[in-house]
């Protein structure tokens, strides 16, 4: 074949070639997520609470503390959309007030419990040895506990108050995450790039920041989802018993347990903080659902 | 010359779970090798899977410590070394491995990648990386223009240059080089073997060769070790062990190698059976079970390496 | 050919739905023949559709994206195409088996050897399960295998690569099929073992007069063991001829560059002609020849009007416009 010989020398122009055009991948991802219709829902809901929640009292029909003596516990009407408490009080603007607490308390004791357990399951991962022991150990202790059970417990220790909730939210928190860290970075651990990374010099903290933590990102977003409804309904269950806000506050759980008074002559004051509390915490863990099954649809 | 790298008598094993209520198995990867490479040379290790060449590659490169042995670089031993005081080193000693998909972190765009040993290794700027990391894509084949592309919008073979190039950027005087291309196609082999000679000559590099496919090393390699259940039981210079393999393995792999042409109907030397496993080694020469010629003395007593002259060493008593 | 016509696939076509993007076309137009006998070989690079052809013959993309939409095949003059699923289920193992690059997974993992054989053998055949046992046996010795007992008793994962392979041969071969298809049967394995197993194919070739196709990327166990070759490129057939033209004379330039792609063992040689750039992707095919992009003797109308394979006598085809005009020329 002595024509082929020649090309030996040729330089090899064409390696530069068209490499496959692939979609960027944020937009690849919104492509794939867009087509799970439940979680799209979720997402949409969980959307329309946040703003209400940032810009929520300036919507809100009513001042939600403000009593109104002439309507005490009158169920849904056309002023009252869902009904008024036993002061009076607009529920409609209550809830849409309370979502701030109720969020808020939530969301901040996720993400405290989610950086805990990250950076403590990441270096157990990472480093193993009687760290890992030690963390891993912990986390089955603080398991055998039911989370409730659990928040009900350090709220008792430490007393009550929306701080301490955080605490006893995050503190249950903790373990799940760091279980879950420490297997999402065995598994990227092992990972031959990581191999090439240690070969190339890099020292462990680069390895932890470039290519483990960014490698275990996904399992922790979608934790991150799911544990925010149980987050909600842990806060909503210490409000309901009496550890968490104050009564006065407007807080999903809080109206949920004066409400419980009243559950013969005005259920509304049940079913709609009760409801808004289950259609939440559903919305995340559908969204969780859907961003597990795009972003990794192995670890299900 | 002084050798650039030397392994001395090195053993590795690894444990292979325990067993109920025995003791800890261990798999024996690799045993009491011993081998020189000199600066500027290909030295290939072959062997069929689980033979210890890869892991001969990663105790090299100190991403494993051998349980016994020395190994030396550029005048230092490193296997005694931690990673704090191999470090510096790894600048002149970079890796390329088997699968190109699975070597370069998916999360990183190609220039930060190539350029990430400068960022490790040397206290450039980081343009000056960048610009670097960009010349070096060019020099291996790949434009600069798709340098801020992430890795899994690029073929196997252009993965694999990726691979090159990154381990070029700090001008290293050892690359090991893993099964760098068995897992491309044909065609794509042929450029890249092309490539890492081209390559070799323009940087003075040493390679070291691990593969499992004879005909590629014969045209990549100046010297050759052919590997066999974590021994070495043969090392020649290329021309010497294609036309004069000494050893009964080495002989049974050459003609086992299927050759591209229709009228070569060869004498195989056919093996019985299959690789012992590393678990148990077998006693005597590691090899006797499949040996045509083995005799009594293979079953009791492992053979010494002997030297035949000319760089041919060979471990077997019939010769 | 003196020998009677086993299989006979004419112009398939098999496409993958891409979900709402449309389809690609994995193997197109292609028809080839296979006799009593024969080891016919289709090599390509990966990608190239000789798999997705294979699956299509044994109707066993069932459970893919893939689907046929065009062409025959025929088995010993059979429409396989027109098979209902009830009928392939019985013509699979009986007149044609497939093996695969992956032994170990291709077998039950939860069932021991012999039982797995005995299995095959009853669904195939009217023998009773002490003939199927001693059938079974009977298999594992013919394949080679030492201490077929022990082995029958064994489990998939207390085999080696080799072994396995040897027990998929096995139970392929169990019901004494016409037609073998060999998928990459020896890529998965080292070279010492694939020489065992290529030499036991060989074997059910000459004595049984088995018809094999054999699949695989690797133009030394083509050389060795088959009699025609077909190549494979972009899912078309590029060029077809027996094995000797094909390593003498290639006529593709996609074959020419192939075999001299591959070192040759003892050649000697220390550098290698490759061809420049790679494969296209399937959903981005060129117009005009698949080959042109890469090809050194592309011509404005290789790029447009995609050539025929064309007839040039001696039981060659080739898919090339230069080609055939320098045929007609000669001639």
């Amino acid at each position: 074949m002595p024509e082929w010989k020649e090309t030996v020398r040729a330089p090899e122009e064409e390696a530069k070639g068209p490499v496959v055009q692939a979609q960027s991948k944020p937009k690849a991802f919104f492509k794939k997520f867009m087509q799970r219709r439940t979680a799209v829902a979720a997402a949409v809901f969980l959307l329309i609470l946040l703003i209400i929640t940032a810009v929520g009292p300036q919507l809100a029909p009513y001042d939600p503390a403000a009593p109104d003596y002439d309507n005490l516990l009158s169920g849904p009407s056309p002023a009252h959309v869902l009904g008024t408490d036993e002061y009076g009080r607009d529920v409609l603007s209550r809830l849409m007030a309370g979502s701030r607490l109720t969020l808020g308390v939530s969301l901040s004791s996720v993400i405290i419990g989610a950086a805990i357990g990250t950076v403590l399951g990441v270096l157990a991962g990472y480093y193993g040895g009687i760290l890992e022991t030690l963390v891993m150990r912990g986390s089955d202790v603080l398991f055998a506990f039911p989370d409730i059970l659990l928040a009900i417990a350090i709220v008792a220790m430490i007393g009550p108050g929306i701080i301490n909730v955080v605490i006893a939210v995050a503190v249950f928190t903790v373990p799940s995450f760091a279980r879950i860290m420490r297997s999402a970075t065995l598994s990227v651990k092992e990972s031959l790039y990581v191999e090439v990374a240690r070969s190339i010099g890099c020292k462990n903290g680069r390895i932890l920041s470039r290519y483990i933590f960014p490698g275990t990102m996904q399992s922790m977003i979608v934790n991150f989802t799911m544990r925010v409804g149980t987050a909600i309904l842990a806060a909503a269950s210490l409000s309901f018993l009496g550890f968490g806000a104050n009564v006065t506050e407007p807080d999903w759980g809080a109206m949920l347990s004066s409400g419980r008074n009243y559950i013969g002559v005005a259920s509304h004051l049940v079913y709609f903080p009760g409801l808004l509390i289950f259609l939440t915490v559903l919305a995340f863990n559908l969204l969780g659902d859907g961003l597990r099954d795009t972003l990794d649809p192995k670890i299900k | 010359m002084s050798p650039l790298v030397q392994v001395k008598n090195v053993t590795k094993t690894f444990s292979a779970g325990k067993k109920l209520l025995g003791k800890k198995s261990v798999v024996h990867a690799v045993n009491r090798i011993s081998f020189d490479m000199v600066q500027g040379e290909t030295f290939s290790i072959v062997g069929e899977s689980g033979c210890g060449k890869s892991t001969t590659a990663r105790l090299v490169n100190h991403l494993l410590t051998p349980d016994s042995g020395e190994i030396w670089f550029d005048g230092k031993q490193i296997s005694a070394m931690n990673e704090n005081q191999m470090r510096p080193l790894r600048a002149d000693m970079q890796m390329i491995f088997q699968d190109p998909n699975g070597s370069l972190n998916p999360r990183m765009r190609v220039e930060d990648l190539v350029a990430e040993p400068l960022l490790v290794h040397t206290g450039l700027s980081a343009d000056e990386r960048l610009r670097q990391a960009r010349e070096l894509l060019e020099i291996v084949g790949l434009s600069a223009k798709h340098a801020r592309r992430y890795p899994h919008e690029f073929s196997g073979g252009q993965r694999q240059r990726i691979g090159i190039a990154r381990a070029l950027t700090v001008r290293p005087k050892l690359i090991i080089a893993d099964e760098p291309v068995s897992s491309l196609d044909v065609s794509i082999q042929a450029q890249v073997l092309n490539l890492m000679q081209r390559l070799q000559a323009e940087f003075q590099l040493t390679y070291l060769f691990i593969s499992h496919d004879l005909s590629v090393v014969e045209m990549i390699s100046d010297r050759i070790a052919v590997m066999y259940l974590g021994c070495i039981a043969e090392i020649a210079p290329k021309a010497e062990l294609y036309r004069n393999p000494r050893h009964p393995y080495t002989q049974a792999l050459l003609s086992a190698v299927p050759v591209p042409d229709p009228a070569v109907k060869r004498e195989r030397v056919l093996l019985q059976g299959d690789i012992p496993s590393a678990v148990h080694l077998p006693e005597g020469c590691l090899f006797h079970a499949r040996c045509p010629l083995c005799t009594d003395i293979c079953r009791r007593q492992v053979p010494e390496p002997q030297d035949l002259g000319g760089g041919h060493v060979v471990a077997c008593h019939h010769i | 050919m003196p020998e009677e016509l086993l299989l006979d696939v004419r112009r398939l076509r098999t496409e993958f739905s891409q979900g709402k993007k449309g389809s690609v076309v994995a193997v197109n137009d292609v028809s080839f023949q296979i006799h009593k006998g024969e080891i016919l070989g289709l090599v390509g690079e990966s990608g190239c559709g000789k798999s997705v052809t294979a699956l299509s013959i044994m109707s066993l993309l069932k459970d893919t994206p893939g689907k046929i939409t065009g062409g025959e095949v025929y088995l010993e003059g059979k429409n396989l195409l027109e098979c209902s699923e009830e009928e392939m289920r019985k013509i699979r193992g009986e007149n044609v088996s497939m093996i695969f690059q992956e032994a170990m997974s291709s077998l039950n993992p939860a069932m021991r050897v012999s039982a797995q054989l005995v299995e095959a053998i009853l669904l195939h055949t009217d023998k009773t399960r002490r003939e199927a046992e001693e059938h079974a046996l009977k298999m594992l010795a013919q394949v080679g295998i030492p201490d077929p007992a022990r082995v029958g008793r064994s489990y998939p994962h207390q085999l080696s690569g080799g072994m396995s392979q040897r027990v998929m041969i096995a139970m392929a071969m169990s019901c004494d099929p016409h037609l073998l298809i060999a998928d990459e049967p020896t890529t998965a394995l080292d070279v010492t073992i694939q020489a065992q197993i290529l030499d036991l194919m060989r074997k059910i070739q000459r004595e049984i007069h088995t018809g094999i196709l054999l699949i695989t990327h690797d133009l030394g166990v083509v050389a060795e063991m088959c009699s025609r070759v077909i190549v494979m490129y972009a899912g078309r057939i590029v060029e077809e001829a027996p094995v000797q033209m094909l390593f003498y004379e290639p006529m593709h330039p996609y074959t020419k560059g192939l075999i001299a792609s591959v070192p040759k063992l003892g050649s000697g040689v220390t550098s290698l002609p490759s061809i420049p750039g790679s494969v296209p992707d399937l959903s981005m095919m060129p117009p005009g020849c698949k080959f042109a992009p890469r090809c050194r003797y592309a011509q404005d109308r290789c790029r447009e009007e995609e050539p025929p394979l064309a007839e040039l006598g001696g039981g060659r085809k080739c898919r090339c416009v230069l080609v055939q005009d320098k045929e007609a020329t000669v001639q």
